[in-house]
């Protein structure tokens, strides 16, 4: 190594053209200039990473495309086109769906968190953050945390439709305001799910496939469109089994203040066995990767 | 840290490392001594097992046998402490090239435990001494390879630390920016910070090196200073290319009369030999033209890896005819 280091030209380098080398003695002084500060504590890593995900919304505002159009169309296609051959009036059928379209523009909205995952894995910058003293499942939690922000949007784009084209739901806004919580919460829940597909499967496709493949059935077997009882025996029982109708029933009971405390244990008591069972599937498979 | 001596001026130390991937042995028992304050080249071809022994020292694969010690924690058994005092600086590109220059800076400023208005500060502090504050609001996707480069050289800097690991920083990049990069690695160690560096350029390291150890299949097969590794090599090659490369047998038998070492190159019209002195290389380039034989360049340099492997072990690196593959490196180790 020469020992004089800096502003020696090699034999074989192009000569530097004027004002292209860089000041060593700027890279010495930031050198000097940190000192090691305490570690970032687990909240405020997580939330960085939260905030990482809301610069990539910030970047590629397109992203927010497909969470906000998909709900958009499903609310104008049922309202409009079924809407009076299933429920006799376009009006009666929107407000029976309205807290349905709420859950599904949101669910669909969580398989992108494993789609990002995945995407994440195939880039340099992960080997970063795993050499990073911090609490290891925070990139996971904060990305989680961004989505909920995205899930939020989608939320919001429902509900400001469904006011616009006249659903007044008798809890009023506190209804729906807590409607669109319980669904977030449902939603942070299901995204483990999708985290934990994004780092068993070997491209962002496959998980967009997969993700749609499970969430698309789960939503039409649900009491979303119509009422169970119009349903044969044996898919009336998965309807009335599957948590998503728990929650769309949670959600409606919200909106129109008269919720039933066990649609609201299932849809929450779900949300919590997901991350109980996913959350740290998906931070060992992340760890490890 | 350890209280023992010889610890406190070893920052990195490993023996017997070991890591299998299926059936391929990527790394296969190496010995490792770095002292605190120098920079220590791993030299070698693509899939020697270089990136599996920096991703092991950072924590991020664990070794199958053997152990290491950075700084005196044990990246098995106290990950978290050796996170604390590592840096990485990885082959690909290890920023997010979806975010700014700027925001790569803050976000890991933030997470090493910044506060707001000082990881800003120091973000812009890092982007003006790298040249990079004129690109500081564009998004790294964008950024030429020796800005990127540079950026992620100075994201391993946001908090400065003891010990660098550097994998194939110049990999890809144009001479000047090369050049800026080796810049940057001298005043890092000036300053302290240990650095471990991973090339496929014997120039690289004897730049920068205090000490090399050749890599090939996983294992150390030598190991010295610069100088001691150049002197069982020879410290310089007369390289040699013809016109005509017909004439390839004419010329090696004239540049064997003045020089030592003649081989064959893999182009056809390339020959090479040991040659330290400047004067008999040119003499010898003189005695090709005296008999006639064209010459459509020469250059008088450093042993290329080829010539560090062909003397260390008798035959060229496996994978030096591959061109274009260092970005496979991780893959092919993977594999």
């Amino acid at each position: 190594m020469n020992p004089d280091g800096i502003g020696t030209t090699t034999t074989t380098g192009a000569p530097p053209a004027a004002g292209s080398k860089l000041e060593a003695e700027a890279i010495r002084k930031a050198l000097s200039a940190t000192e090691r500060p305490p570690r970032a504590s687990a909240a405020s890593a997580a939330l960085s990473f939260g905030w990482r995900g809301m610069l990539k919304v910030k970047h590629v505002p397109e992203q927010l495309l497909d969470v906000t159009i998909t709900p958009v169309m499903f609310v104008l296609l049922f309202t409009y086109l079924f809407g009076g051959a299933i429920a006799g009036s376009t009006g009666e059928y929107r407000d029976y769906i309205m807290p349905g379209v709420l859950v599904i523009a949101v669910l669909f909205t969580t398989v992108y968190s494993g789609i990002a995952i995945n995407t994440d894995l195939t880039k340099g910058v992960i080997d970063r953050f795993r050499t990073l003293p911090i609490w290891s499942p925070s990139p996971l939690v904060g990305s989680l945390l961004g989505d909920c922000v995205r899930y939020l949007v989608a939320a919001t784009v429902i509900v400001v439709l469904g006011l616009i084209l006249g659903f007044r739901p008798d809890a009023g806004l506190p209804g729906i305001l807590a409607a669109v919580a319980v669904v977030i919460l449902f939603s942070f829940g299901l995204s483990w799910v999708f985290t934990t597909m994004g780092l068993v499967m070997r491209s962002p496709n496959a998980v967009m496939n997969a993700g749609f493949m499970t969430i698309f059935p789960l939503t039409f077997l649900s009491n979303v469109y119509v009422d169970p009882d119009t349903l044969p025996a044996g898919l009336e029982a998965f309807v009335n089994a599957n948590p998503i109708s728990h929650l769309v029933s949670a959600s409606r009971g919200l909106m129109e203040g008269n919720v039933e405390s066990e649609n609201l244990i299932v849809a929450l008591g779900t949300a919590a066995l997901f991350t109980a069972i996913f959350a740290p599937l998906t931070n060992r498979l992340y760890r490890r990767s | 840290m350890s209280e023992n001596g010889n610890r406190k001026t070893l920052a990195i130390e490993a023996s017997g490392l070991a890591k299998s991937f299926g059936e391929t042995r990527a790394v296969d028992g190496v010995d490792l001594a770095v002292r605190t304050g120098t920079v220590y080249g791993v030299l070698g071809p693509n899939g020697a097992g270089k990136t599996t022994t920096i991703r092991m020292l950072s924590t991020l694969l664990l070794p199958d046998a053997g152990s290491a010690r950075v700084l005196g924690y044990d990246v098995e058994r106290e990950p978290d402490e050796v996170r604390g005092v590592v840096s990485l600086t990885g082959q690909l590109a290890s920023v997010d090239e979806d975010l700014t220059g700027r925001e790569n800076l803050i976000l890991l400023g933030r997470l090493y435990g910044l506060k707001r208005d000082r990881a800003k500060a120091r973000a812009a502090e890092l982007l003006e001494a790298f040249g990079l504050a004129d690109a500081a609001g564009r998004l790294v996707k964008t950024y030429s390879g020796g800005m990127r480069r540079r950026l992620d050289i100075s994201a391993s800097l946001v908090i400065t630390p003891q010990v660098l690991f550097l994998d194939e920083p110049t990999t890809g990049l144009d001479p000047r920016s090369r050049n800026q990069v080796w810049d940057i690695i001298r005043t890092l160690v000036d300053g302290g910070t240990t650095i471990l560096l991973c090339t496929q350029y014997l120039e690289e390291a004897d730049q920068l090196a205090d000490g090399i150890a050749v890599i090939d299949h996983g294992r150390v097969i030598a190991e010295g200073t610069p100088g001691q590794l150049k002197a069982s090599v020879g410290s310089g090659a007369l390289h040699v290319r013809l016109l005509d490369p017909d004439d390839r047998p004419r010329a090696e038998a004239v540049l064997q009369r003045n020089l030592d070492s003649v081989h064959r190159e893999h182009d056809p019209a390339a020959l090479s030999a040991s040659c330290s002195d400047a004067e008999r290389g040119a003499e010898a380039v003189a005695a090709l033209s005296a008999e006639g034989i064209g010459i459509a360049d020469f250059s008088l340099g450093q042993p290329s890896l080829d010539e560090v492997f062909l003397a260390l072990t008798g035959r060229p690196p496996d994978e030096a005819e591959g061109e274009g593959q260092t970005d496979t490196d991780d893959r092919q180790e993977a594999a």
